[in-house]
């Protein structure tokens, strides 16, 4: 498994607790799990999605992402409504280990409260709260 | 003294069935009919099934062959933490085979079944008595079977006092199918965590538990191998609250005999007798998960009941406010009278005992290993103790590779990575029926493959090499899987 320092955590994206990214720059959030949490669970075999559509609230848990370890849950990191879902990973759940920030991406959401995106943390703080 | 019992042997390949089959092959010999042929109504005939055509030898052999290639608690150690692999005694086996009981049929009546529906009344006394419970059904077929029926009477308990609820607290060191039987009853899981030490605190259910939560469902001893010492203090804001609590009787093996759970608080707890009552577990039969209640969770037991009137026995279905049935007949009879058979065989004090050996087996293998693997709750455990890979990972070695070593050291591995709350864990439950001599061969090979880990990690990469098979691809198996021959 990597060490923290070996981690790719691009400058751009933000980040949560529980390990997922979201990138804010556009109307629309794109949501996936970090390069820590891909490393940690291992080699994925299943990503359960949830549909376009679906609403959620932040913290809601919205998928789950099976390894051979173990399946985990995922959480939103902002409320709003599914505008999209990556439906490459139904063949093809490794995306997630080989590019969790490209090919990887999990879904999209139309962001309800754009004031929510100022709780995420930055590379910066995530690292300081994955070093405790 | 390399004291390892796995050692390398002769193994036959054996293709499968439909492979051996040849045309006209066949087992038996039918004398030629002397009645002349009627032809049967075309309505009533077809095509006949289409069978692997076989003599009687290659069928024994091929059975025979596939039963080497497998391990079960008959050829060695099966440690498998939160299953309770212990010996099944043979004669279990010899009293189900009884020709009162094998023959009995579940449509006979309970006139002709008096001495099976003692055997149900009886045990589902013992099992009352074992754990405390005023009442006890035996016809749920496995332990998360058990927990539906326990979390549906706690569901129709709450919609007879004319207020349904809707959430259910699970703490993080609870059985993985607990949330799974709360969600089928319509219930919300809420997580809470452990605290520091492993074990539950009343603070953290006082925080949510509300008079919409119907109750909790705690596993004690929890899936760490740790007793939740705080139950009854659990029980009590719980209980404050109008809620119930469900007992994961799963690790009963711990406290059979020194703890009663209907007296610490818990109202309805599952029994699974392919556990803690040596039936045979995974594979080698159905289970079996009697589920007990306290007085006020009586009336919604499963039907049919057992009742005794003097000295008979009968079937009673006439209960209005009962679950309903859970199953077809009766339940896993078969396996009924297995676990009856070892509570008689054990008695009162032999089962106390056999809590007591478990218990202290687990905590010989977790001071005995503490330090060569990384014990993430350092005290006193129950019947099974949980290590982690945090020393092995500085050679990038991780749980599943010293698992898979165990094999060519002639071990079953352990369970790995579950629970959840220990990175990369490594659960290890002898059971009582493991002797000082076959745990010492274990804790040799733990060391051993520590050592290796150390000095030749390449040998955990490519384990196991012994076996029929070798390490399995299960990445490719579980995202590209083959589901037919």
């Amino acid at each position: 498994m990597k060490e923290i320092n070996d981690l790719n955590l691009p400058d751009n994206l933000k980040y949560t607790d529980d390990h997922e990214w979201a990138d804010t720059s556009g109307d629309v959030v794109t949501i996936g799990i970090n390069d820590y949490a891909q490393d940690q669970l291992g080699e994925i075999v299943f990503v359960e999605l949830p549909e376009v559509g679906d609403t959620f609230s932040k913290g809601d848990e919205f998928g789950s992402v099976e390894s051979v370890k173990a399946v985990s849950e995922i959480y939103i990191p902002i409320s709003g409504e599914v505008v999209g879902i990556n439906e490459d990973l139904e063949d093809a759940p490794e995306l997630v280990n080989e590019s969790c920030y490209e090919g990887g991406w999990l879904i999209k959401v139309k962001p309800e409260d754009t004031a929510e995106l100022d709780g995420l943390m930055d590379k910066a703080a995530y690292l300081a709260m994955l070093k405790g | 003294m390399d004291q390892r019992p796995g050692t390398s042997g002769l193994i036959f390949n054996e293709p499968q069935l439909w492979d051996k089959s040849r045309k006209g092959r066949c087992g038996i010999s039918l004398p030629r009919s002397d009645v002349e042929r009627s032809e049967m109504d075309s309505s009533l005939t077809g095509d006949a099934p289409d069978l692997p055509q076989l003599c009687e030898m290659d069928v024994v052999r091929h059975y025979t062959r596939l039963s080497q290639w497998n391990f079960g608690v008959d050829s060695g150690m099966y440690p498998l933490g939160s299953c309770t692999m212990k010996y099944n005694p043979k004669t279990n086996e010899v009293q189900a085979a009884r020709q009162g009981l094998a023959g009995a049929h579940p449509l006979s009546g309970d006139q002709f079944s008096q001495g099976a529906l003692k055997l149900m009344y009886n045990l589902e006394q013992f099992l009352a008595q074992i754990t405390g419970f005023d009442a006890v059904t035996l016809q749920p077929a496995a332990g998360a079977h058990g927990e539906l029926a326990g979390m549906l009477m706690i569901h129709a308990y709450h919609a007879k006092n004319g207020r349904q609820r809707s959430k259910i607290i699970i703490p993080d060191t609870a059985h993985g199918t607990n949330p799974a039987s709360a969600s089928l009853c319509g219930y919300e899981s809420v997580n809470i965590k452990s605290g520091p030490d492993g074990i539950l605190e009343p603070s953290a259910v006082s925080a949510v538990m509300d008079e919409d939560t119907a109750g909790i469902m705690v596993t004690n001893p929890n899936t760490l191998g740790l007793f939740e010492s705080n139950i009854k203090e659990i029980a009590q804001i719980v209980h404050a609250k109008g809620g119930l609590v469900y007992g994961d009787g799963a690790n009963m093996n711990a406290i059979m005999g020194i703890v009663k759970p209907g007296e610490i608080g818990i109202d309805v707890l599952h029994l699974n007798l392919h556990k803690t009552f040596s039936t045979p577990h995974g594979g080698g039969g159905p289970g079996s998960g009697p589920v007990g209640v306290v007085k006020a969770l009586e009336p919604f037991l499963p039907v049919p009941r057992v009742e005794k009137n003097l000295d008979t026995y009968a079937f009673v279905n006439d209960c209005p406010d009962s679950i309903g049935r859970l199953h077809t007949f009766y339940g896993h009879f078969g396996i009924m009278i297995r676990a009856y058979a070892y509570i008689l065989s054990m008695g009162g004090k032999g089962l106390t005992d056999a809590s007591k050996l478990a218990v202290l087996n687990a905590n010989y293998v977790k001071e005995s290993l503490k330090g060569t693997l990384n014990l993430p709750y350092d005290k006193p455990c129950m019947h099974e103790c949980v290590f982690n890979d945090a020393i092995q990972q500085q050679n990038h070695i991780t749980t599943m590779d010293m698992a898979k070593r165990l094999l060519d050291y002639g071990f079953h591995p352990p369970t790995v990575y579950f629970p959840l709350v220990v990175d990369g864990a490594f659960m290890v439950e002898p059971t009582e029926t493991e002797s000082k001599e076959y745990i010492d061969q274990f804790i040799y090979a733990v060391k051993a493959i520590a050592k290796e880990a150390r000095n030749t990690p390449e040998k955990l990469k490519n384990a196991p090499v012994m076996t029929k098979v070798t390490r399995l691809d299960e990445v490719s198996a579980a995202r590209k899987p083959c589901l037919r021959g």
